[in-house]
């Protein structure tokens, strides 16, 4: 009772939490994506400057050197060859600029790439899979998918360290407001890192593309106050709601083949080529982000994944209503 | 149509020298197949030392060092059966032909002999490990360009012997050999980067 | 003494078409000019085909959760409309230009190889239809096949049997190295042309901006696609015989197809838009009615850029966690690049400045193009900035940036070349008010479809999705982005209009419509087979201005 009250309160100040649903790369809220966002400000003035002088002199040239229906109008202009001092004046300038916006961004570069992680980080595994996230708090021992919960400071001195796997193809981990992209390639670990300022949900997506349902490839960072996602976590660490009773709708669950792919911990279910269900109801989406959990959607997804996210490598088990009844009441007990 | 002729039009026409095609022709294939066997080399080198499982290369690999003599010293032969065709002794053209088709054929059989080896007593194939992907595919590119090369050097051979007036050809005879040389470079390369750095 | 009658000067009545004799004529050509119309009539369906595609994708983006196509053939559509661009239009139309036009400028009878020559645009052909017959014959294991649905430029492992299942990578795969063959071959082509068959007197610094531009654009041609068929027989050895080149599981490294893709794909994108730099070098010099500004240093900056162009691929890699001093070094080498393109922008303003500016069809999609690229080239300064690209990669800036270059780039030059020089290929003007109306319009709907792509990507929009989700603030750009596509299929079919049109009914050109100055303008339009009755003999540049102004002869200043 105490551990639904729990929970319920812990879904209730998620809900609460401010969306940000439109991503705004100009609209940071963590350091890396503040770093990106001032140079790109400063590569903006230094393009937006060459762009009003050569436009400018591009259409002062046509109006000025249009061919007028004078008496001269068919009488050839003075054939000019070119000017060696032109060419090598309008040669340094474009080099200054250059050597310029070339020291600027080095800077940027290693503040962003080789910044080291203060002591008290929070570390989080990414292995991306096709079409979804599997994500592990290795320090915490959690294993959970497509939602991640971070904590956040005002000043941004709670950061999160991000190690970026992947089981298949090639993936990549963008949340525009909280950092630029990262990759994640198979057989190669990449690191990333973000500390986002302000509470809130931050939404993203996968940018490499990986095949059929990329597009539904979905991203939410749930930034919380250092208190809060300590009671996420240690909601998380627990064992399945229902670990403990063998409730009916538990058994039809565990005599289907859906354990051979999940994994809710405290049962048999151990599979690991899907997302681990433990915690299912603590999450806000369905497959990645296609769809919101809820009660309705829960049914059609278990009913058949392949409608919501056609292509998708979950089946359709085909099951029978009262099998279909019994586990999505089974699932929707997992808070 | 306009005249486009100035008035020492003739005097320019007379001395105007430009490179010949087929020169420019082959040099630019050769650089356009060297771009094709750099990748592949890289390729190789990125890969040294990386094979997870199977065979090694200082496992397996021998220096193949009688081949790599008999290939590059095609090329010295070749060289003289040129010159014999420039000079009009045709026999000795024929000669020399022959000798460079059976250098060459005396590689590739090597190579086979190599391959057949690795493939049976050791147990490296494509698609064994890095090293064999990599080797066989490196190798087998170079090879596959010996074996166009002694096509044509089988039609050079075939043509005189059936009485064809070759010393009419001697510029695209000249253009055969400088693939041929072409071939024997990359095998040096090859040859380094397999046999004696990747070991 | 008795004059002897030879049949040629007896005039010929021919009363009937004789269907097998056309057939024959064009299909067993070597004619440059023929194989280099058919090239570029080629490069004109596919064009028309791919936008199509363009047009289905724009239809199911334009509003949230579209439900016009289902996710494997959206993705299918973006990979087919991105390789039929870059490999089925843009390179021939390299070949196309540069077959038509290289020999007649140098006062050549023929390319320095025709038959291979012919070799070329029949193999270039077979492997785009090769690339097409996916749609039928791409039907593998488990059903799995159709079109190749990797993206164009088919990262690997998404590209590994495992997770491409069935044969449409392979003929991805094969299309390509198929087609490549020919666009090597045609590069090989027109680089022994322009050194070995150049008229007496025109030495190299003589041959016209035009030449030169195509000639260092087969040079990088010839080195820059290589990597590619080598990166593809890696994939199809990977694919058919187990091999591990970009195998993960074997330690195989998943990012070296990227290297090597790259290191082909961005001197490719330098191959595309150099025939727009080439024909934009023709025709603002004829337009302005002056010679071109600086042509050593326009020549120069093409030989620089197709070098630096060798070192910048990694710009496409940033992502990929490679080191900040890899990161560094491929932002400087790429905003490098941008210098030589920039100093030829300043260029072609300096030709027209001081000028008389004509604003014939031809004239507007150059002054456009100066405009369009002026922006293209500063979102690429952008994108370099490896922190900059963190954000906007595999977003639609890029896609924005990509098609500002090579739609209101390449494609401007393109159709600027079409105008300029169709009156020299079929003897007839285009009609001029149907010029301006595709112009403008076509100005207006590029502007319309690509601009709010830029912002698209500043809103966190991904590349390649097949649908998007309410309120994330992408839903009135991408209507806007889609309603410009319309405007641009009306100025393509206006175009195709004055085309056929023309070609049937346009008022004869004469030799010289534009008064210009180069070789092409000295004989008959369309040219005789031979090209010129008599050899050409040159003393400059232009020769043909050296012919009209005897008293100001350029020779004099060259």
């Amino acid at each position: 009772m105490l551990g639904t009250a729990v929970v319920a309160l812990l879904q209730a100040q998620v809900a609460a939490l401010p969306e940000h649903r439109i991503a705004d790369i100009m609209k940071p809220l963590a350091s890396p994506a503040e770093a990106e966002k001032n140079i790109a400000l400063f590569s903006f003035a230094i393009t937006g400057v060459i762009f009003v002088v050569v436009a400018g002199l591009i259409f002062f040239t046509i109006w000025k050197f249009r061919r007028k229906h004078d008496e001269d109008e068919f009488r050839e202009p003075a054939q000019v060859y070119g000017s060696n001092q032109i060419e090598v004046a309008w040669t340094i300038i474009p080099v200054l600029i250059v050597f310029i916006l070339i020291g600027v961004t080095a800077r940027v570069i290693a503040g962003v790439e080789n910044a080291s992680p203060p002591k008290d980080v929070t570390k989080i595994t990414i292995i991306g899979h096709q079409w979804w996230w599997e994500v592990k708090y290795p320090d915490y021992d959690i294993v959970t998918a497509n939602e991640i919960h971070v904590p956040s400071l005002p000043d941004g001195k709670a950061a999160t360290y991000l190690k970026l796997e992947s089981a298949d193809v090639i993936h990549s981990f963008w949340l525009p407001q909280l950092s630029g992209k990262t990759d994640l390639i198979p057989n190669r670990d990449n690191f990333m890192w973000i500390n986002p300022k302000e509470p809130g949900v931050y939404f993203g997506n996968c940018a490499e593309y990986c095949g059929t349902q990329h597009a539904n490839m979905l991203l939410r960072v749930i930034a919380q106050t250092p208190e809060d996602f300590k009671k996420w976590a240690s909601e998380q660490q627990q064992n399945a709601a229902s670990a403990a009773a063998m409730t009916p709708p538990r058994a039809e669950f565990e005599s289907l083949s859906c354990v051979n792919c999940h994994a809710i911990k405290g049962t048999v279910a151990v599979g690991k080529f899907g997302p681990d269900l433990t915690h299912l109801m603590s999450r806000q989406t369905l497959g990645a982000g296609v769809i919101d959990n809820t009660p309705a959607n829960l049914k059609i997804w278990v009913n058949n994944p392949q409608d919501p996210k056609p292509g998708c490598f979950m089946p359709s088990l085909k099951l029978t209503d009262s099998e279909l009844a019994q586990v999505v009441d089974y699932l929707g007990s997992l808070k | 149509m306009q005249e486009v002729i100035t008035e020492d039009a003739l005097e320019l026409s007379k001395n105007w020298k430009l490179p010949d095609r087929g020169k420019v022709g082959v040099l630019f294939l050769i650089v356009t197949e060297s771009a094709l066997f750099t990748i592949f080399v890289v390729a190789y080198i990125v890969y040294i030392g990386k094979s997870l499982t199977g065979p090694q290369p200082k496992d397996v690999l021998e220096l193949p060092i009688l081949s790599s003599i008999c290939l590059l010293s095609s090329s010295a032969t070749i060289v003289f059966a040129e010159r014999a065709l420039h000079k009009g002794a045709l026999a000795m053209f024929k000669l020399w032909w022959a000798v460079t088709i059976l250098l060459g054929l005396e590689f590739l059989v090597s190579t086979g002999v190599e391959w057949y080896n690795l493939i049976y007593k050791e147990g490296l194939t494509i698609s064994t490990n890095l090293f064999g992907t990599t080797y066989y595919s490196l190798v087998g590119l170079h090879a596959s360009h010996v074996i166009v090369g002694m096509g044509f050097l089988l039609l050079v051979m075939a043509v005189s012997l059936a009485g064809f007036p070759i010393q009419t050809q001697m510029r695209r005879v000249m253009f055969l050999s400088w693939y041929w040389h072409f071939v024997d470079a990359i095998w040096v390369i090859v040859f380094t980067v397999v046999y004696i750095i990747g070991r | 003494m008795a004059t002897i009658d030879y049949p040629i000067h007896q005039k010929i009545e021919y009363e009937e078409f004789s269907f097998s004799e056309t057939f024959y004529k064009w299909v067993a050509t070597v004619d440059h000019k023929r194989l280099g119309l058919m090239y570029i009539v080629t490069a004109l369906v596919f064009l028309v085909i791919a936008g199509i595609m363009a047009g289905v994708i724009r239809l199911q983006l334009a509003f949230p959760n579209g439900h016009i196509v289902d996710p494997d053939t959206y993705n299918r559509l973006f990979t087919m409309h991105g390789t039929t661009m870059v490999f089925l239009v843009g390179m021939p139309m390299v070949a196309g230009f540069s077959n038509y036009l290289v020999p007649l400028m140098i006062g050549a009878r023929d390319m320095a190889f025709p038959r291979l020559n012919s070799f070329g645009f029949w193999i270039f052909l077979f492997g785009g239809c090769l690339l097409y017959f996916s749609y039928i014959g791409g039907n593998g294991l488990n059903g799995a096949g159709s079109a190749p649905d990797v993206g164009w430029f088919a990262y690997s492992p998404l590209t590994a049997k495992a997770f491409s299942r069935g044969a449409s990578t392979d003929y991805w795969i094969l299309g390509i190295l198929v087609s490549g063959i020919g666009s090597i071959a045609s590069a090989l082509n027109v680089i022994v042309t322009c050194i070995s068959m150049r008229c007496p007197g025109m030495t190299m610094s003589k041959m016209p901006m035009f030449v030169w531009v195509m000639l260092i654009d087969s040079w990088l041609i010839v080195i820059a696609l290589p990597p590619l068929s080598a990166a593809q027989i890696m994939l199809l050895i990977d694919r058919f015989l187990g091999g591990t080149f970009f195998n993960t599981q074997a330690g195989g490294s998943a990012v070296l197809w990227q290297h090597f893709f790259w290191i082909f794909g961005h001197p490719e994108v330098y191959i595309l838009i150099f025939p727009a730099f080439a024909i934009l070098s023709e025709i603002i010099p004829v337009f302005s009615r002056k010679p071109i500004f600086g042509k050593p240093a326009m020549v120069g900056a093409v030989v620089a850029i197709g070098f630096i162009s060798l070192g910048v691929w990694a710009h496409h890699m940033f992502a990929v966690g490679m080191s900040s001093w890899s990161n560094t070094f491929f932002t400087a080498s790429t905003m490098l690049v941008g210098i030589p393109t920039g100093i030829k922008i300043f260029n072609w303003t300096a030709t027209m400045y001081g000028g008389k500016l004509r604003f014939e069809t031809p004239m507007l999609f150059c002054i456009a193009f100066l405009l369009q690229f002026l922006v293209a080239g500063l979102t690429g300064i952008m994108l370099s900035v490896a922190p900059f690209d963190w954000q906007l990669h595999d977003s639609y800036f890029v896609i924005g940036h990509f098609h500002f270059t090579l739609v209101a780039g390449l494609i401007f030059g393109i159709f600027a070349g079409i105008y300029y020089w169709f009156p020299k290929a079929t003897g007839k003007m285009m009609n001029e008010k149907l010029g301006k109306l595709h112009f403008w319009l076509f100005v207006i709907g590029v502007n319309l479809t690509f601009i709010p792509m830029h912002f698209l990507g500043f809103l966190g929009m991904p590349r390649r999705i097949y649908t998007y989700a309410p309120n994330r603030g992408w839903e009135t750009l991408n209507l806007v982005t889609s309603l410009g596509v319309v405007v641009q299929m009306i100025a393509i079919a206006i175009f195709i209009y004055n085309v056929l049109h023309s070609v049937l009914k346009g008022a004869k050109s004469g030799d010289d419509p534009w008064d210009a100055w180069t070789l092409e303008w000295a004989t008959s339009s369309p040219p005789p087979e031979y090209n010129f009755e008599k050899v050409p003999v040159v003393r400059s540049g232009r020769p043909l201005w050296d012919l009209k102004h005897p008293d100001d002869p350029d020779w004099r200043f060259e």
